[in-house]
């Protein structure tokens, strides 16, 4: 395994140092640190990080590999920075049985560009009615730890209940997607004034928040852990941050185009059409109000991740009337790109607080244990290398991902990852997927 | 004028006024004459693109366009390769390729006409999309109003039912406010968005209330369906507290008008004898839908004045 010489970067923005891998861990960290035969990197001004990870990532395979595949999303993710994605169970057949999810755990250790975690489905075929064989998924090669019907909310309360009690034994936790389905039928986009005006079914925050509210009460019922998926509303975040007062054992995760993105994007505005699909997704873009609810309860943690909710979709499921074309945007190349943005540019953030929310964090969600450790000897060489003074234009075009559907098209951002490595492996180098 | 008309807030005062105007001219043209039909579009292409069954949409712009010259193509979804799964962008890209130069769209997703104008070169008519927005509507209404009362300058005009689900309801509120005219809503409040604070519109829900300070009532359509939805608990209820009866035409100033886009559900939000009476404008806005959507297509389509 070759050995490789970080020269110069700055661990959590602080003073530079060598940082030194060897046999896929860091060896050591100093001042003009030389290493025969090892390959030199250098990283004058990079700031070093611990290796990202995301929790909710949607990678298609098996099922809509035309969208993605479990190959091109860990490019994706490598290039975005990340060590480790949670693959969402929402695939063709589900991730619900030890088969499926030891599966996509082979083709993301096949793949080698990131650990591929999967996640498993909290109840059978996703459909809310019976408790998917969770104990099998957690014995099974994949690990799984976090369980999810992402796509649809366990709203049955009697059913999380028991998921919440169930997966205690494995120290497990339920990834919930909040949204009560009877307050959201047919609902396209945030319920506001944009809404009325667009003549768009409205999806109300509170169908949000009543399941959060709900769960939280059930979590500390039961002494159970709870994860909040792609938290979007203020009122969320007020009841996470009463919860945590309460000493509940919940967590919770905000994706890049919450903190970025309001319903503005839906209407016409000056040389961009409307009713565009690419920004149509679940839970909606909402308001200037609950972005900044949402950076806020980031930079104090109540909220405790960022999760990219990654949603690639094939050209013809977003190339059509809004009604019809499916829920999700990409976020995997861009994530670091709009934390540095809305978090780190505003000082609302330093760079310890980037690591502790894209990587310590979600890898103690999940319970990865050589992911989002310290930049200390003797630790996992999982790192990622960030140019945060280079900023440039997103083009969707010049993406790893299989699909296109960017919402930061033509947006320029801050930000650049150099390389990752994983395992002390360059999965990136010179911003360059290296397979 | 813009190039399309998707929605009301494409037209400024003046370019309603202008199509307003047009309209009149377009009818004193053709008044009295044996052939009514004008010369202005011929050799151009007007496609009727109908993805929901709307027989007197369609019809009302397919005379407009043949009462001026241009080749009219029905294109309904039903029947077609619509129907097979065809996606809007590859219906759109064939309408390009055979060279339409308007293409007319009803389609029940809000929105649609706005993506089509993205694939086509030609001057998009919104016709009706989904819950959002029927702006050839707005401008018939505002026609038969400016007709019937001479103006529209600080006309209060009421418009009363399921403004949520209501196409209609969205394009008068903003049409009727760039023209001048007072609106106010009277509806349930389950009937009324979330939101609606921000329109350019008074809301109340007493009709009783509002009608003596009416100069027009335009009653909404409220559909079955949504009854079972809980929006409201019967259609005897609605029809008590929201229909428009001979007992409440009674409340409304001498010269007010009751309008209704049609098509009626008489008994429920109109009582037959208001929808047949002298201040009933129904059967006229019929009338000039034809000559409103006339002069929309010609000043889209830019045929000059023979």
């Amino acid at each position: 395994m070759t050995n490789y010489l970080i020269k110069g970067a700055k661990p959590l923005g602080g003073d530079a140092v060598d940082i030194l891998i060897e046999d896929g861990r860091i060896a050591a960290i100093g001042d003009s640190l030389s290493a025969t035969g090892a390959e030199v990197v250098e990283a004058a001004g990079l700031i070093a990080l611990p290796g990202l990870v995301d929790l909710h990532t949607h990678l298609r395979e098996p099922g809509r590999e035309d969208a993605e595949t479990v190959e091109t999303g860990s490019r994706a993710a490598a290039l975005g920075g990340f060590t480790a994605v949670h693959a969402m169970a929402n695939t063709d057949p589900v991730a619900d049985t030890a088969g499926v999810v030891e599966q996509v755990w082979r083709l993301g250790q096949e793949a080698g560009l990131v650990d591929v975690v999967p996640v498993g489905a909290v109840t059978v075929g996703l459909k809310g009615e019976r408790l998917a064989e969770l104990g099998a998924m957690a014995d099974s090669a994949a690990r799984v730890r976090v369980f999810s019907d992402d796509g649809h909310c366990v709203s049955d309360p009697a059913l999380m209940r028991r998921a919440l009690e169930y997966v205690k034994a494995f120290d497990g936790v339920v990834a919930q997607h909040a949204e009560e389905p009877r307050l959201t039928v047919g609902a396209q986009m945030h319920e506001g004034d944009r809404s009325a005006k667009l003549g768009l079914t409205g999806w109300p925050a509170a169908a949000e928040e009543a399941i959060i509210a709900r769960d939280v009460l059930l979590a500390e019922h039961v002494g159970a852990r709870l994860h909040v998926c792609h938290v979007s509303t203020a009122g969320s975040v007020e009841i996470l941050r009463w919860a945590k007062s309460r000493g509940v054992q919940v967590t919770a995760e905000v994706t890049p185009h919450h903190l970025l993105l309001t319903d503005a994007c839906v209407e016409a505005r000056e040389g961009v059409g409307g009713y565009d699909p690419v920004f149509k997704v679940n839970p909606p873009l909402r308001t200037d109000a609950d972005i900044e609810a949402l950076r806020a309860g980031l930079a104090d943690g109540t909220i405790d991740a960022v999760g990219t909710d990654h949603a690639p979709h094939a050209v013809e499921d977003k190339e059509s009337e809004w009604a019809s074309a499916r829920p999700g945007m990409l976020g995997l190349e861009q994530a670091l790109s709009v934390v540095i943005e809305t978090m780190v540019e505003p000082g609302r953030l330093d760079w310890a607080g980037v690591a502790d929310r894209m990587s310590v964090r979600p890898a103690q969600i999940g319970r990865l244990a050589e992911h989002g450790r310290p930049i200390a000897p003797g630790e996992p060489a999982n790192l990622v290398l960030v140019d945060p003074a280079v900023r440039s234009t997103v083009d969707p075009a010049a993406l790893a991902s299989r699909s296109r559907n960017s919402p930061y098209a033509g947006r320029d951002l801050p930000g650049r990852v150099v390389a990752t490595f994983l395992h002390g492996a360059p999965t990136v180098l010179d911003g360059k997927a290296q397979k | 004028m813009k190039r399309h008309l998707l929605e009301a807030a494409d037209l400024d005062r003046d370019d309603a006024t202008l199509v307003l105007d047009t309209a009149a001219q377009i009818e004193q043209a053709l008044a009295g004459r044996e052939v009514k039909k004008l010369p202005t579009l011929r050799g151009r292409t007007v496609v009727n693109l109908f993805y929901e069954d709307s027989t007197r949409t369609r019809i009302s712009f397919e005379l407009a366009a043949k009462r001026l010259s241009a080749d009219v193509i029905n294109f309904s979804a039903k029947g077609s390769s619509v129907s097979k799964g065809e996606s809007l962008k590859d219906t759109a890209l064939t309408l390009e390729a055979m060279g339409a130069d308007g293409v007319v769209v009803r389609h029940s997703a809000s929105g649609a006409p706005h993506r089509l104008a993205n694939w086509v070169r030609g001057s998009v008519v919104n016709a009706g999309d989904g819950t959002h927005e029927h702006p050839t509507q707005a401008l018939l209404d505002a026609y038969t109003i400016r007709h019937r009362l001479g103006r529209l300058e600080g006309v209060r005009v009421t418009i009363v039912g399921d403004v949520l689900h209501s196409r209609v309801a969205r394009s008068n509120v903003r049409l009727l406010h760039t023209l001048g005219a007072e609106v106010t809503l009277v509806a349930p409040p389950t009937l009324l968005p979330v939101g609606v604070g921000a329109w350019p519109a008074e809301v109340g829900y007493d009709l009783d209330a509002v009608l003596p300070k009416s100069d027009v009532v335009m009653m909404l359509r409220v559909q079955a369906e949504r009854m079972n939805a809980s929006f409201f608990p019967s259609a005897r209820e609605y029809s008590r507290r929201y229909g428009l009866d001979a007992r409440r035409m009674g409340a409304l100033p001498d010269d007010a008008i009751v309008m209704h886009p049609g098509p009626m559900n008489r008994g429920m939000e109109i009582a037959a004898e208001v929808a047949d009476s002298v201040r009933s404008t129904i059967v006229e806005q019929v009338a000039n839908g034809v000559s409103t959507r006339m002069a929309v297509l010609y000043l889209l389509l830019g045929g000059a004045p023979q």
